[in-house]
């Protein structure tokens, strides 16, 4: 047994941040201290605070090391392990008080948090099989096979007002519910991993760090429904989270969670993966089940859905991650637990990833209805430089920016497509005053463009126009007859394309017009670009009486477009600059400012 | 897996282990000295056995052991405070891996402080 268990986050963020390194020196250090014995280092999935990595936190006390680095690590298990005395230099900042260390849960970031989805992640070895049965990990399933029947199950799935994740948010029991009515000799389940939107990630890390909840709510939807085969479609971009997978599949089929006759009640169940490379639309389910199939990934027209004719032309049914990793819980707590969190229609919590300009970026799980100033400034601790908020954009390429004068609205799925924007996956980019709506519009459009699977031609070419026309916008070469066509192309390409990539593309646009016309206008009629963002909009301009001729800016700018003798004021040449701002950001007079 | 059994077995082995890993948020904090003092009159060995003990008997999530550094009595190492949320405190001293193993039973488990081994016993002038 022993005494302490250290916890060193295993995400891809902490692991991008050398944790690896950092499990390895402990464990030689703790080796050399003699203490093998007493203090174990458990590999975890990800705490959330992706900007403090690496991470580590000291059990029994809770204590939390932010920004650790190998040559720290001495010390800590000198120390910390050997001693008792805490390192309190290299302390999450936020948990050192006058009074003593403040325990994690009583942190901003932690405070307002609920973890369903996330519960294990960051807790438990997401290697190790047992360490999820010790937190509950697999009762669910225990308890759907022995004590409740299939129609039992959906039942409480469609009390609990679970509606799925991925960004629809389609109800998830009525879904299994369909699924469930065709009879067929063979049905699947799948699961959604082929998490796309830049900027979301908690697929992922549910993946990596608690991936026994997904293995155990797909057994339990297998049941329900009465299928016997289950397949996850992960993209190959997540290699760590694919690596757990692949262990703890092997793990629940030898100890036959997975397999025939689990619990000895004759139901059998499998799981196996499947790799994504890397397209975008195959995150759509018709896409998702064609490229499961071996098939080039394309959406088809729906009707008939998956739950009549899905995978293999059997019924199917699609969850996501997040969605699946609630189930367990649900079935454990029951459907009047999950029920009490949450807004009328949207019950439960939700798990957004916060990137972007704000302090504390990563992985925050909430109660629906949480408002977006709770998320940005008291959980994410607001936005660096003393910025001003500007907009959240949220749902990522399908999604749309809320802007401040929404600062105050209860996150859910019906309040966020009533202003115009989509819970989408999760993805939650904070913009301040320096970010150009334009450009981040155009942003998301290039990523259309280029992830357009081309099979439906309104998708296929009208998002390029759409996105030619935001170019000359942000050349200042367009007219307002160009705004009024971009919004037109806007609904046809809305109304008419075949899946929901192309009928969500030009959502970032629509709803930055809807917000921010005037930027667009700027743009437009003054040649302007009011965030000083779009290059062609705008020239860097030395101010002749705060230069001093120190001649810093001439050496640093990369194309020789300063020009000027010592301690004497110098002058950009507007045809040479190539705009990069290398300049501005040397000058330690302030002399240089964009126009 | 053949029966619901063979999962909560398991379970209740594992459960005390990753208990500990539940916010360290318990009402009783058991905290041992380990400074050089604690360390040289045999502290670790007292540390490893009421930690282990708090995990064998069940007793985490309800008991902390964790370590702290010089107390300021090191004639009397290896210390022992038992901190009970709304009680006062109880300072045991010259523990040994035996005594602790009482100090659970009676005082963790049962409730009442072994007295002859706490300060308070010893007659310090």
């Amino acid at each position: 047994m022993y005494r302490s268990h250290v916890l060193v986050c295993g995400g891809t963020g902490c692991t991008s941040s050398g944790s690896q390194q950092i499990m390895e020196t402990l464990k030689a250090e703790i080796e050399k201290c003699g203490l093998s014995d007493e203090v174990c280092v458990v590999q975890t999935g990800c705490h959330g605070l992706c900007a403090l990595g690496p991470i580590m936190i000291i059990y029994p006390d809770a204590t939390f090391y932010a920004l650790v680095k190998n040559e720290d690590i001495p010390e800590i298990v000198s120390e910390h392990l050997l001693k008792g005395r805490v390192v309190t230099r290299l302390l999450y900042e936020e948990t050192v008080t006058p009074a003593g260390i403040k325990s994690l849960e009583d942190t901003d970031f932690y405070k307002k948090q609920h973890r369903i989805a996330l519960r294990n992640c960051g807790i438990i070895n997401p290697e190790i099989i047992e360490e999820y049965i010790g937190t509950g990990g697999y009762q669910a399933l225990g308890k759907v096979l022995t004590e409740m029947t299939p129609d039992e199950v959906i039942q409480t799935l469609l009390d609990s007002g679970l509606r799925g994740r991925g960004g629809a948010g389609f109800p998830t029991g009525l879904k299994w519910k369909l699924a469930k009515a065709n009879d067929a000799d063979q049905k699947y389940v799948c699961c959604n991993a082929d998490e796309g939107d830049p900027g979301a990630f908690m697929d992922r890390s549910v993946l990596e760090g608690d991936p026994h909840a997904v293995l155990e709510a797909m057994a339990i939807a297998g049941y329900a429904i009465g299928a016997s085969q289950g397949y996850i479609y992960v993209r190959a971009e997540y290699p760590i989270a694919v690596q757990r997978l692949k262990i703890a599949i092997e793990q629940a089929r030898e100890m036959e969670l997975l397999g025939d006759d689990i619990f000895g009640t004759g139901f059998s169940f499998d799981i196996d993966l499947r790799l994504g490379a890397g397209a975008f639309v195959c995150g759509e389910e018709t896409a998702l089940m064609t490229s499961i199939e071996g098939k080039r990934g394309e959406p088809r027209p729906r009707p008939p859905f998956p739950a009549q004719k899905g995978l293999f032309g059997k019924p199917s049914i699609l969850n996501n991650v997040e969605t699946l990793a609630n189930i367990p819980q649900i079935i454990l707590n029951g459907p009047e637990w999950f029920a009490s969190m949450g807004t009328e229609k949207s019950k439960g919590t939700k798990v957004f990833a916060l990137g972007g300009k704000i302090h504390n970026t990563g992985l925050v799980e909430v109660p629906m209805g949480t408002t977006l100033r709770e998320i940005v400034e008291e959980i994410g601790g607001g936005i660096p430089g003393g910025k001003k908020f500007k907009a959240a954009q949220t749902g990522g390429p399908s999604g749309g920016c809320i802007p401040a004068e929404h600062f105050d609205i209860p996150i859910d799925y019906d309040n966020l497509i009533a202003i115009g924007s989509m819970m989408g996956s999760g993805g939650l980019i904070v913009l301040d005053e320096d970010d150009c709506m334009v450009d981040i519009a155009k942003f998301f459009l290039e990523f259309t463009v280029e992830e357009s699977c081309g099979k439906c031609t309104p998708c296929r070419i009208g998002t390029k126009r759409m996105l030619e026309i935001l170019t000359k916008i942000t050349k200042g070469q367009a007219t307002m007859e160009d705004l009024d066509k971009l919004e037109e192309l806007c609904y046809y390409v809305k109304n008419n394309s075949l899946c929901g990539l192309g009928q969500t593309a030009p959502n970032p646009v629509l709803s930055t017009l809807r917000y921010f016309r005037d930027e667009y206008e700027a743009h437009i009629k003054d040649k302007h670009c009011p965030a000083g963002v779009c290059k062609a909009l705008l020239s860097y301009v030395i101010d002749r009486d705060k230069c001093r001729g120190c001649t810093l800016c001439a050496k640093t700018c990369p194309a020789g477009a300063i020009i000027g003798s010592v301690r004497n004021p110098h002058l950009i040449d507007t045809d040479k600059c190539i705009k990069c701002g290398a300049c501005m950001e040397k000058c330690r007079f302030g002399a240089i400012y964009k126009k | 897996m053949k029966s619901l059994e063979e999962l909560k077995a398991i379970r209740e082995r594992m459960q005390s282990q990753v208990n500990m890993r539940d916010g360290g948020h318990t009402a009783t904090r058991v905290v041992v000295g380990m400074a050089t003092c604690g360390i040289a009159s045999g502290a670790r060995p007292v540390l490893t056995a009421l930690s282990s003990l708090v995990q064998e008997k069940g007793l985490v999530g309800k008991v902390t052991v964790t370590q702290t550094g010089c107390i300021g009595l090191c004639q009397y190492e290896p210390i022992v405070e038992v901190m009970e949320p709304g009680k006062e405190k109880i300072t045991y001293i010259k523990m040994t891996p035996e005594k602790a193993a009482e100090v659970v039973e009676r005082h963790l488990i049962g409730g009442h402080p072994v007295e002859n081994y706490t300060l308070n016993a010893a007659d310090i002038k």
